[in-house]
């Protein structure tokens, strides 16, 4: 005759009714889940939010994006800048294009700074000497008129591409600036093309007052010089990004003929390294916040457990006289246990309601990026479920271990 | 002759407190027949709280038997005295042990919660003819504190009476009612056990309810000392005519 079978949705209808009565404590109670889950959502809500607000912006330069540049060397015995070093030359630039595996697109670059002239206007710039690959590895586009080609390169071409800031501080008065004879260091350039605007880049930098050129172009008629400032390179994929820097490096030593112990003589940097470079103080930041609120979780999770207790003392008779009409302690635990559930998912759920709503409002009012993922909201609900569960298993433990013909009598 | 519905042979229950061995029931022996009332009577530490525990399966004998309703308790668990209480026990209390801020209603239905043969429909059926078996039928959806102490009682007996049990345990039932409503919950007790044939035990240290009962057994220090059939019981509706009325 022995029914091992527990109605759950009994027990719940309990443990809802038991809640209702006293439904100024059960909200206080919830509050400390509430402040919690909220916390937990907003910050992570701003952490993630000003992460991908770096990653979008780094890949707008162009996320597979690689670049070689020149590294510290000594010069009789004079330890140089970097930038003055003139380790990359056109060799590396041939090595690496007809050795590598990974890269789908490489580009020397030549930069020269000076004003450009047009008629009465002129503005400070700088201009880049780069091959037609480089408008992929950098995510350029060409709004207007043309890319110059692989012959301009080759007979060394006056022409050049001008980004939009160019166009803006040199034809004030909104003619077309293609086709028209701009001066850089005196050295007059057609323009060609003018690309498609892309805003500041992460670190603030206007990536439209720029004017590209080919390399040769720059090298032989406004610089004078034979070395590359920089190579730039796209890895074919993301994720062979590593290997593609690893294969640069090994193809630059080779053609560098550096010894085994020679230090590299260049850097390759990854715009994968600047993304988690950039990135990781937000990371820091973000487990730092997570860390707050989750403490605030927790406080909110011992708030359940000692009200339980206080709900366990003040009901003794109660579950006396359930335990003597036939309660199983099973029942009397399931009870209290969907009781702690029911006030943790509760608070559980406004708490993500009220993190949404903060986190909207901070992107609102103070303008800050947010993003709420879907795993942060179903964690917080998660993690509510099992505070409830474990704060209110000892008190539930405690309800359904009181003796009957003690509890019943109970003063 | 009718159906013994508790079997009490040779029971006994001890306790250890500290170092010494208190024997609440040293050898108590008794059977109860389908249909009677009966008063069980003592002083305290006469060991009738400790004999009520174990006739309303709250508790298991240290020795001897209790057989319910031809079922052994002795090598019973908690869960299973749980579930026989369930289906077998009426129980009664002194202080009525209402759930606060509930229906007369929901109240009764409470055994039937952890009854999972019963559907929710059945239930509340079965207590709504409980509820006006004890002439609480206008009274379904008052809360219980919304109601005076014999209603609350009433209420209380309703709820030990839903399951259909084969036996109420009543502990002090009208311990904590004036006189008047006193009278009222035993008539009822009376008109349930004559009318209905419901078996009723009445645990009480008042010696005036005895008149009431079909049987008064009296305990002494963990012994029966009396065992009398009552050949005059008074009525307590009788009773509660003669008393004085109430300006109220």
């Amino acid at each position: 005759m022995i029914n091992r079978y527990v109605n759950i949705g009994n027990l719940f209808k309990i443990a809802l009714r038991a809640l209702n009565n006293n439904k100024f404590r059960g909200f206080l109670t919830m509050l400390g889940i509430i402040i919690g889950v909220a916390s937990v959502i907003t910050m992570l809500a701003i952490g993630q939010g000003s992460k991908r607000s770096i990653q979008t912006q780094i890949s707008s330069m162009g996320s597979n994006m690689l670049f070689v540049e020149p590294g510290q060397g000594m010069m009789g015995g004079v330890r140089q800048d970097a930038s003055s070093m003139q380790t990359l030359k056109p060799a590396d630039y041939q090595a690496l294009l007809t050795q590598n595996e990974y890269l789908s697109d490489i580009s020397p670059m030549v930069s020269a700074s000076g004003q450009v002239i047009y008629g009465t206007n002129n503005s400070p710039t700088s201009m880049s000497g780069v091959n037609p690959n480089y408008l992929n590895i950098s995510k350029y586009t060409i709004a207007d008129g043309d890319m110059f080609t692989d012959k301009d390169i080759k007979s060394s071409a006056k022409v050049c591409v001008i980004g939009k800031t160019v166009q803006t501080n040199l034809f004030t008065n909104g003619e077309d600036p293609v086709g028209k004879i701009i001066r850089f260091k005196s050295i007059p350039m057609r323009i060609i093309g003018v690309l498609t605007a892309k805003g500041n880049n992460s670190m603030g930098q206007d990536q439209d007052d720029v004017i590209l050129a080919p390399y040769t172009t720059v090298q032989k008629r406004i610089s004078a010089i034979t070395y590359f400032n920089r190579i730039f390179a796209s890895a074919r994929t993301e994720s062979v990004s590593d290997s593609a820097k690893t294969e640069i490096e090994a193809i630059l030593r080779k053609s560098h003929k550096l010894a085994d112990t020679d230090d590299n003589d260049f850097r390759v940097r990854s715009q994968q390294e600047l993304i988690s470079m950039m990135t990781s103080t937000s990371d820091m930041m973000t487990v730092l916040l997570a860390a707050i609120a989750a403490i605030s979780l927790l406080v909110g999770g011992i708030g359940i457990m000692n009200i339980m207790y206080v709900s366990v003392t003040e009901r003794t008779r109660e579950i006396g006289l359930r335990m003597s009409i036939g309660a199983r302690g099973v029942d009397i635990l399931l009870q209290f246990l969907i009781e702690a559930v029911l006030i943790s998912v509760t608070g559980g759920i406004i708490g993500v309601l009220l993190g949404i709503g903060t986190s909207l409002l901070v992107n609102t009012l103070a303008g800050w990026p947010i993003y709420i993922q879907i795993y942060t909201v179903l964690l917080s609900f998660i993690v509510c479920s099992v505070t409830g569960i474990f704060f209110g298993w000892y008190p539930a433990r405690k309800a359904a271990s009181l003796d009957p013909i003690d509890a019943i009598r109970y003063e | 002759m009718s159906k013994k519905i508790i079997e009490v042979i040779n029971l006994k229950r001890d306790f250890v407190v500290g170092d010494e061995t208190v024997h609440a029931l040293r050898d108590v022996s008794f059977s109860i027949n389908e249909g009677e009332f009966v008063t069980i009577m003592g002083s305290s530490g006469s060991g009738k709280s400790t004999l009520l525990n174990q006739l309303g399966c709250l508790d298991t004998p240290s020795g001897g038997d209790y057989l319910l309703d031809g079922i052994s308790v002795k090598k019973m668990n908690k869960d299973e005295r749980a579930m026989l209480r369930n289906r077998k026990i009426g129980f009664v209390f002194q202080s009525y042990n209402l759930l606060p801020k509930t229906t007369a209603v929901e109240n009764v239905e409470l055994p039937l919660v952890y009854n999972s043969t019963v559907n929710s429909k059945l239930r509340r059926q079965k207590a709504i003819a409980a509820l006006t078996a004890v002439g609480l039928a206008d009274r379904l959806q008052h809360k219980s504190n919304q109601m005076s102490g014999g209603q609350q009682q009433r209420v209380a007996i309703a709820r030990a009476l839903v399951n259909e049990p084969v036996i109420l345990l009543a502990d002090e039932a009208t311990g904590n009612l004036d006189t008047r409503t006193s009278f009222e919950i035993l008539s009822l007790f009376q008109e349930l056990n004559q009318k209905q044939g419901r078996t009723i035990i009445f645990v009480t240290h008042n010696p005036e309810l005895a008149t009431f009962s079909s049987r008064n057994i009296v305990l002494r220090d963990g012994l029966v000392i009396q065992d009398t059939i009552n050949p005059h019981i008074a009525s307590a509706s009788e009773m509660l005519k003669k008393l004085p009325k109430l300006n109220d």
